[in-house]
């Protein structure tokens, strides 16, 4: 491991054309899973989310959740796919001990969806169409954990243990056809690419698509060609790179890698590898070779799924805007420019913010707060922002706020409480005792009290230096623990001067 | 299809066995590769009439669109998933050390 | 009285009025089964006491006025293949030695709740694979009319059962014949039913588009008893039927009734009558056809000219489907675990685990299987099979156009011996000439006995199909043909099986004692398997 002989990003580039293809796993947020009712829910005791069929016990037989090929569909459309009149399962064979029946129920030649596109943005709203082979059904595999050795690594493990609690979690996979074109971009595309998914099954609702959890897994494929062939060269498969940045990094690796090798005359070995997070490389895994025979064939326990025009117009009708429909419609409603509005994006807090702005605040407002003290906090934590404190709490900070209810200042400290679960921003405000202190009276008294201490300032502003109120106006503050409008202050102290 | 004999080769036979994960003694390799020469002989009259302009067909009955509410239901306890198990442990199925990759 | 002598559905009218009690029929053939199945090894696990127990529980309820089903009471023999939450459930095969599954078949289910009372489970050709019952791990079944002779296969222990009255009815799984050839070579009744009428949840898989569930007995009527409890529609098999279905049981009893077959169009499948067919086969089927004709039946040749690929495409249907079904046992959740050395990799103690527990049979379906999916050989093989299958169906479909019901004979030969075809692979598959198009088709076949061969004395059967879901036809028609059948005979044929098994019979016919193989093992390390 990093042993590899690398290029530098600029002359492979130079050198070579990058052609990229991502086969996206996306897991389906159902209640059960795809041919059982075991409960399709992350995490649990090992082997307690499992039915017969999960286990691959003999005798046990898959049925189809109904649920699963929905949001299939769904996805399908998202992607611009067409949906498939008939299309049907099929059995993968080979042997691995986390699939039970060791044969994945899978589609082969008839997907659900083919043929799609999917409109990817760049980081400077360069927007690239990404072609969309096929998205297909399939079911998710067990999880190994390898005990013994030093690394958990399978490799100098003593035993291997299976818990099948993820087995038969429902899966779609999103394939592309060959991607041309990203040239020096192609790992802000493939980040981007992942990004775009992302959104959209989120913003379908068919799956909570949480890297860290495995929910969306990405193997990227890339080849490279000398500059003016036409042939495309051989690629590997790179897989399951499991954050966004991580896809980044990994094509930009593999680019490096594959164009040192073809630069020095050697060949590209049609490889699946392995990206290792800590050290940023990737390794070989298993050699694709003619022993890859899966032997597919229909799936004899489960009948053809033919979804009918009307289940495919009312799944089309139900859709929400693709993403990118989304953000051209939101900045122009908002008026932001390119450059305020890309910074939202960069911080995926658009759902955010649209839904901040939908409760009632100011634009301009929501952004500031989001992308100022909630980012903030959110940096400091190392969490994402959108799970620190939900719109409608934010929209009502807002509203404290410009009525003049909060400062800015006791805003910050309520969004503290919010922050903290206390509460509603109301609920922090009347637990905490934040609010403005608005009466004259109290102010009135505090303002006498700083005046006894500091006689002189009185007769400094009559002489027209008002400056002098400052004084004032900050000991006043400090004794109203800050809970007062400075504004209001400062009148009442000039209004004292020309008693 | 000609009517020569389909010589099936120890090395195919072998190559069938890794596939379907059997260990086979050279016996048994050596005894498979001739009675399968003569059934695929035999077997392979199929080809006589299968056509082009004749549909595949997989289930003998035809449905479609067979489905189950996404409803749980048939959920093993750790006790019965484990009650079969040759090895066990931590609740989960215990196997030798894996030597080959995920697929 | 001797109440294993008697057929289910009068035993459960016996039952119904309290003359007799659960306890005292399933004694009664839990004592048989200590009796005979010493000699033929039709079990490979005896539910014993337990069955008792659940005997006792239905007497109870019968006491207590509660509303039980018609066969409530009534022991019932389970082919191994299918599974039950407290027996051992093996497909006879070494991998799964001792496995006892946490879940019932929906068919167990079902008979449990209709309060039939299982008696045990019944050898079978490993995983189903087989004409004789041979190709089981735990040694072969023998026929009760004569113990050299095979009882068919692969449900031959649920046949030999009900034939040798250890059972009154059982259950079998017919994936090319293995219901309907058993029963005629053993004469007792056996139905495939509709693909999709029974449920195969819980049936270990053999060729998943080809297996179907299914009764045998001695009589029409009772396997249309039994196909009411255990058919209808089952959410856990996506492949079951949501069709309503009407009464067998009634079907059986008009049939029985009406004693006239007119009207009736019966198609005989030139194809299924070959020259090539044992010579006491083919008068006593051509005997059966008269009889029927005279009951008022139309007889009708027809051609179905691509049956005669319904072999080559089955047996490679069946090893590919098989080969992926069977995958699972791979020693890591169930079943048999070798290991080969210390150091052996998890795909080492698959492999060895694989190479000990399947049988030579299962092995060479397995690697032919493989072969027929692999690449580069798929559109020839399995995809050409499967457009067999597609003919095949035309030719069903253009046959039922014309007749009623299909006969042929329900097997080429009466039983053959022990060890006979043991060697050839081709010739036992051969075998399943006459059973295999039905399975392709999906369509339901009935084998029914209809005498015994002049040379050997050995039963023959008949075999009966209707068109998809007409599984009530077979029944009535079986009904009427079995009526005149013992009319003429003056009784049922097995009123003719011989109580010493044919022992004598071999005697003097030369055969030495020794032809006769020694019972194999059971799966009970407590020898439960009598």
């Amino acid at each position: 491991m990093g042993a590899d002989k690398l290029l530098s990003f600029e002359e492979a580039i130079e050198k070579y054309e990058p052609v990229l293809g991502f086969e996206v796993h996306v897991e389906l947020s159902t209640k059960t899973k795809m041919f059982s009712g075991a409960p399709n829910e992350f995490g649990g005791a090992p082997n307690t989310h499992v039915a017969p069929v999960d286990l691959g016990l003999p005798g046990s037989l898959p049925v189809v959740n109904e649920q699963a090929v929905r949001y299939a569909i769904s996805l399908g459309l998202a992607l611009g796919c067409s949906i498939a009149e008939s299309s049907r399962f099929a059995r993968k064979n080979y042997f691995y001990p986390d699939l039970a029946k060791n044969y994945q129920i899978s589609q082969y030649d008839e997907p659900i969806a083919f043929e799609g596109e999917v409109e990817v943005e760049l980081d400077d709203g360069t927007l690239v169409r990404v072609p969309i082979e096929r998205a297909h059904m399939e079911e998710d595999a067990g999880k190994l954990t390898h005990v013994g050795g030093a690394t958990g690594r399978i490799h100098g493990a003593e035993y291997s243990l299976v818990d099948y609690n993820r087995a038969g979690v429902p899966l779609v996979e999103i394939v592309t056809k060959p991607i041309f074109g990203a040239e020096d971009r192609a790992p802000e595309l493939a980040r981007a690419y992942v990004a775009t998914i992302r959104d959209i099954v989120r913003s379908l609702g068919v799956s909570e698509a949480r890297m860290e959890r495995g929910n969306l897994r990405c193997d990227a494929n890339i080849s490279l060609r000398p500059r003016g062939q036409e042939k495309l060269g051989t690629r590997t498969e790179t897989k399951n790179v499991n954050s966004l940045r991580s896809v980044e990094r990994a094509i930009r690796y593999e680019i490096q890698r594959q164009a040192a090798i073809l630069d020095a005359g050697g060949t590209i070995i049609q490889e699946t590898r392995h990206w290792h997070e800590d050290t940023g490389t990737t390794s070989p895994g298993r050699p694709k070779s003619d022993a890859d025979d899966y032997r597919y064939f229909p799936e004899p326990d489960l009948l053809p799924v033919m979804p009918s025009k009307e289940l495919i117009a009312e799944l089309r009708a139900a859709l929400p805007e693709s993403p990118a429909a989304f953000r051209r419609r939101l900045q122009a409603e908002y008026g932001f420019t390119d450059s305020e509005f890309r910074d939202i994006i960069n911080a995926n807090l658009l759902v955010e913010m649209e839904q901040t702005v939908a409760a009632g605040a100011a634009p301009a407002q929501a952004r500031k707060w989001w992308l100022g003290e909630i980012l903030r906090i959110a940096n400091a934590r190392g969490v994402e922002a959108g799970t620190l404190i939900t719109p409608l709490h934010v929209s009502e900070l807002i509203a404290l706020v410009e009525s003049g209810q909060l400062t800015d200042r006791l805003g910050r400290q309520v969004l503290e409480g919010v922050v903290a679960g206390e509460g509603s921003p109301d609920e922090v405000v009347k637990a905490r005792g934040l609010a403005v202190v608005s009466d004259d009276t109290a102010l009135l008294a505090a303002i006498d009290e700083a005046l006894a201490s500091q006689p002189d300032v009185l007769d400094k502003i009559r002489d027209g230096k008002v400056q002098a109120a400052g004084a004032v106006i900050g000991a006043v503050m400090k004794a109203m623990r800050g809970q007062a409008d400075a504004a209001r202050v400062r009148e009442l102290v000039l209004e004292r001067a020309q008693a | 299809m000609p009517d020569e004999p389909t010589p099936i080769s120890a090395e195919q036979v072998q190559h069938l066995a890794n596939l379907a994960r059997i260990a086979l003694t050279p016996a048994e390799i050596e005894h498979l590769a001739v009675e399968l020469g003569s059934i695929v002989d035999n077997v392979r009259k199929v080809t006589e009439v299968a056509t082009p302009d004749v549909p595949a067909t997989s289930h003998p009955i035809p449905l479609s669109n067979v489905f189950r509410p996404d409803e749980v239901g048939d959920v093993l306890t750790n006790e019965e998933a484990l009650s079969g198990a040759p090895d066990a442990a931590d609740g989960r199925f215990r196997v030798a050390a894996i030597l080959g990759e995920e697929q | 009285m001797d109440l294993t002598r008697l057929p289910a559905s009068e035993l459960a009218g016996l039952l119904s009025t309290g003359e007799v009690s659960s306890v005292e029929a399933t004694r009664a053939s839990l004592d048989r089964i200590a009796e005979a199945d010493g000699d033929l090894h039709a079990f490979l696990h005896v539910a014993g006491d337990a069955a008792i127990a659940r005997a006792s529980e239905i007497d109870q309820l019968r006491r207590d006025g509660r509303e039980l089903g018609p066969l409530a009471g009534v022991p019932i023999a389970i082919k191994d293949v299918l599974c039950t939450n407290d027996m051992p459930s093996t497909a006879a095969s070494r991998i799964l030695e001792g496995w006892i599954p946490p879940y019932d078949a929906t068919v167990v289910a079902r008979l449990r709740a209709a309060g039939m009372v299982p008696l045990g489970k019944t050898n079978m050709d490993e995983f189903a694979m087989g004409s004789s019952t041979e190709h089981s791990a735990y040694g072969p079944t023998r026929n009760p009319w004569a113990l050299d002779r095979i009882p068919g296969g692969s449900g031959g222990g649920s046949a030999a059962a009900v034939a040798a009255f250890e059972a009154p009815v059982a259950l079998g799984s017919d994936t090319g014949g293995s219901i309907r050839q058993p029963a005629a070579v053993t004469g007792t009744v056996g139905m495939k039913p509709t693909y999709g009428g029974v449920s195969r949840y819980g049936a270990i898989a053999l060729a998943s588009s080809l297996d179907q569930v299914g009764p045998v007995s001695r009589t029409v009527l009772d396997s249309a008893l039994v196909h009411d409890v255990i058919g209808g529609h089952d959410p856990h098999d996506s492949t079951s039927l949501r069709d309503p279905w009407p009464s067998f049981a009634e079907a059986a009893r008009a049939g029985a009734a009406s004693g006239s077959l007119a009207g009736v169009r019966v198609g005989v499948v030139r194809e299924l009558d070959s020259e090539g067919f044992q010579a006491g086969v083919r008068q006593r089927f051509d005997e059966a056809l008269a009889l029927m004709q005279n009951a008022g039946a139309e007889i009708v040749e027809i051609s179905a000219p691509n049956f005669e690929y319904a072999i080559a495409a089955y047996y490679l249907i069946l090893p590919a489907e098989a080969s992926s079904n069977l995958a699972k046992y791979d020693s890591v959740r169930f079943g048999l675990r070798v290991t080969p050395g210390e150091t052996a990799t998890v795909e080492q103690v698959m492999s060895a685990s694989r190479g000990a527990g399947f049988g030579p049979e299962v092995k060479r379906r397995i690697i032919l299987g493989t072969y027929a999916l692999s690449a580069g050989y798929y559109d020839a093989y399995y995809g050409s099979a499967q457009k067999v299958r597609t003919l095949i169906q035309r030719d069903f479909a253009a046959a039922f156009a014309q007749v009623d019901v299909l006969v042929s004979p329900a097997a080429p030969t009466t039983a053959f011996r022990l060890g006979e075809k043991l060697d050839d692979p081709l010739a036992m598959y051969l075998n399943d000439i006459t059973t295999i198009p039905a399975n392709l088709a999906g369509v339901p076949g009935m084998g029914l006995p209809i005498g015994l061969a002049p040379e050997d004395g050995l039963p023959v059967g008949i075999q009966l199909m209707a068109p998809a879901r007409e599984d009530a036809r077979l029944y009535t028609v079986g009904a009427t043909l079995e009526a005149l059948l013992h009319e003429s005979w003056g009784g049922p044929l097995l009123d003719r099986l011989p109580a010493d098994f044919g022992r004598s019979a071999a005697r003097e016919s030369g055969q030495p004692d020794h032809l006769v193989p020694a019972p194999g093992p059971g799966t009970e390390p407590d020898g439960g398997t009598a």
